[in-house]
């Protein structure tokens, strides 16, 4: 293994990528064991620039270019990390997980419970909907999240992009690591390396007093906006990022569910089977009593992603679908 | 290399320069923003399209990959409709719905363009199947990347297609990059072909900057497939003048390299230089041929610019046919 150099370059208002290598220097660093796999990451540092700089400042060993092979490239993954590494594979888009999905939920979700084995595993791959066509836009985030085994990340901020992979890289289970093509370009601070965020804490991004809007990775940027616009309209709404699927901040949904009681869930997955569906069916079992009325799940349509921008548009939440969906519940 | 007569080599070259024309305006528009999602543009590759395309009969099927430009307009398909496409018009081959990465229409023996790397060959050889199955007398061309050659599904599909002698003939669109990475370094063995072999098929490693060369190996494998002798695997070494996707400039290849691959190699110089020699045509219609190419080029994207944005309210129709719950 070679040996990392003691000073990382240090960026000013980072954006999404670059406090992800930030995070991964950092662990990288600390822990020999931890490599990236992944197709195009030493040149071009991945295709959003995530490990930019990275192998030339690791080498070779620690930063692996892979051929097309998601298969045996999580594979790779699932038997080194067993083997005591902490290997990170780069699936580029979230997509081709489907080309090793065997290996990722039949797998390396099953080892700990079947083989008394650790899976200290990151996949990290892009998600969401942009433009890009019915095969590069898919959400997959409640499949992996409803397979037992697996903990699921979708920042949406710098801030949490460092915080949370710095904490799945000291994990030692098995993490899908979903960053949203459309919060590239964003940027925000970051925070030193002593700041690691717990899976399972959703955070308040916006207070209000009199409905919640519960939402997670792009669909929040949306909701700001709808929120924003409701201010005018004198309706306060609160809006919590859930920042990780599985697992899921369930007393943060209860107090909220309980305080505000109008509740609206939101996300771009197509609506049906989407893990808006469970947060709000087990809000409703929960905590029926302090609901004013029924939960609105706001979400996407149950259509594959076009790749003419205005029906991609049209097939995920809007800011006036999410408006009117708060309005809903401030009618009861 | 039997040169074919004045009217079909012709059509190969003028076929060659349409894509070329097309790719090279398409690229331009789409750094303007023109082309939802970007391209992949394929020039310099123009001799394996068209001298596959050119072997086969018009109803034989192809499947293809996210670079496919080039094979759906030498299958036969018009500048328009795929240039009106990549604008995701509604007039598009695909209804505006793919843009330049999915391009197909499947009632016309276009199994699609594909944003998968490796999933066109699996198609194909599936189609070889059917073929197979219903008796027909045609093949399946399955289209795929250098880099798509290590992906395991590929592998899965070629050892069906032997074991089943499917009339599939998988081609390797090998312009040597898999976006950055060089064939060579992730490629073991390094011979394709005898990786092929070893699965039991006919294999070749060609000039794909030849088309003539093309043509011949894809003719033969269609008369194998056709007698019944299942699959053949052509590699076709070619090479991509632009960047992976539009506007990409890497470090990972030498602009010497690329200028050399340009003037020594380049797939329509060498034909026309046989097409004069042959004389089949003059400097003057060359010309001539070229500036008709640039004509019906410029006409697509008057088309594509002028044809209708997609109705959004059809996101929800032709998901399925809505048809298994009606009482049989
Ligand atoms: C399963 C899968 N993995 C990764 C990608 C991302 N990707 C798109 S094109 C490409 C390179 C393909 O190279 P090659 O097969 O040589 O085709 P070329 O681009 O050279 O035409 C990659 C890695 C993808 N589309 N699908
Ligand atoms: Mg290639």
């Amino acid at each position: 293994m070679t040996t990392a150099p003691t000073t990382a370059p240090k960026v000013q208002n980072p954006n999404y990528s670059e406090a992800f290598q930030s995070g991964v220097r950092e662990e990288m660093k600390r822990n020999p064991g931890i490599f990236i796999l992944g197709t195009d990451l030493i040149e071009r540092g991945g295709h959003f620039a995530q490990v930019k700089g990275i192998a030339q400042e690791f080498g070779h060993e620690r930063v692996k270019d892979s051929p097309i092979s998601e298969a045996a490239m999580v594979a790779a993954g699932v038997g080194a990390a067993m083997y005591g590494c902490h290997p990170i594979v780069d699936l580029n888009f979230i997509d081709f997980a489907f080309g090793a999905m065997d290996e990722i939920l039949n797998q390396a979700a099953k080892i700990r419970f079947m083989f008394n084995g650790k899976v200290p595993l990151v996949i990290r791959a892009t998600s969401g909907v942009a433009l890009g066509g019915a095969h590069h836009c898919n959400s997959l985030e409640s499949l992996f999240a409803s397979t037992p085994g697996l903990s699921v990340a979708v920042p949406s901020t710098p801030m949490d992009v460092k915080g949370l992979i710095k904490t799945a890289l000291r994990a030692e289970d098995p993490v899908i690591f979903l960053m949203h093509k459309k919060l590239s370009g964003i940027r925000g601070e970051i925070a030193d390396e002593n700041y690691f965020i717990p899976f399972g804490k959703a955070k308040s991004i916006r207070t209000g007093t009199d409905a919640v809007i519960i939402s997670y990775g792009y669909s929040l940027v949306t909701a700001q906006k709808a929120a924003q616009t409701l201010e005018a309209e004198g309706v306060s709404v609160e809006i919590i990022d859930l920042r990780t699927l599985y697992p899921l901040d369930e007393q943060a949904i209860n107090d909220a569910v309980k305080k505000f009681g109008r509740v609206v869930v939101l996300d771009e997955a197509p609506m049906f089977g989407s893990i808006t569906a469970e947060i709000a069916a087990t809000a409703t079992e929960r905590n029926f009593s302090s609901l004013k009325g029924p939960i609105v799940r706001v979400g996407g349509a149950r259509a594959p992603i076009s790749a003419n921008p205005a029906m991609a548009d049209a097939a995920i939440p809007t800011v006036a679908s999410i408006i009117k969906a708060v309005k809903q519940v401030m009618s009861y | 290399m039997t040169i074919p007569d004045k009217k079909t080599s012709l059509g190969l070259l003028r076929q060659m320069m349409v894509i070329r024309d097309f790719e090279e305006t398409a690229d331009k528009l789409s750094l303007r923003g023109k082309v939802s999602g970007g391209m992949h543009n394929s020039s310099g590759q123009e001799a394996v399209a068209v001298g596959v395309l050119s072997a086969l009969a018009p109803l034989d099927v192809i499947a293809t990959t996210h670079r496919s430009h080039h094979h759906t307009l030498a299958k036969g398909f018009t500048s328009r409709e795929i240039m009106a496409e990549l604008f995701t018009r509604s007039t598009g081959i695909s209804g505006g719905r793919g843009a330049s990465m999915h391009l197909g229409d499947v009632t016309k023996g276009h199994f699609g363009g594909n944003g998968i790397v490796g999933a066109g060959v699996g198609i194909a050889m599936g189609a070889a199947l059917g073929i197979q199955q219903k008796g027909d007398k045609k093949v399946s061309v399955g289209f795929i990347g250098d880099g798509g050659m290590n992906t395991g599904r590929t592998w899965e599909a070629v050892n069906m297609a032997v074991i089943w002698k499917l009339p599939l003939i998988v081609v390797v669109d090998n312009n040597q990059y898999a976006v950055e990475t060089f064939v060579g370094r992730v490629t073991g063995g390094g011979d394709l072909a005898k990786r092929a072999e070893g699965f039991g098929m006919k294999a070749f490693n060609i000039d794909g900057m030849d088309v003539l060369e093309v043509r011949k190996y894809v003719s033969e494998a269609r008369e194998r497939a056709l007698a019944g002798e299942g699959p053949s695997f052509i590699n076709a070494l070619t090479y991509r003048y632009y960047g992976h996707n539009v506007g990409e400039k890497g470090q990972y290849r030498t602009q010497e390299e690329i200028d050399t691959w340009k003037s020594t190699k380049d797939p329509i110089d060498h034909f026309t230089a046989v097409v004069i020699e042959n004389g089949y045509a003059d400097q003057a219609a060359i010309d001539e041929m070229r500036a008709s190419v640039r004509a019906e080029i410029e006409d697509a994207v008057a088309f594509a610019d002028a044809s209708p944005e997609p109705d959004i309210s059809t996101i929800y129709d032709d998901i399925d046919s809505g048809k298994l719950g009606v009482q049989l």
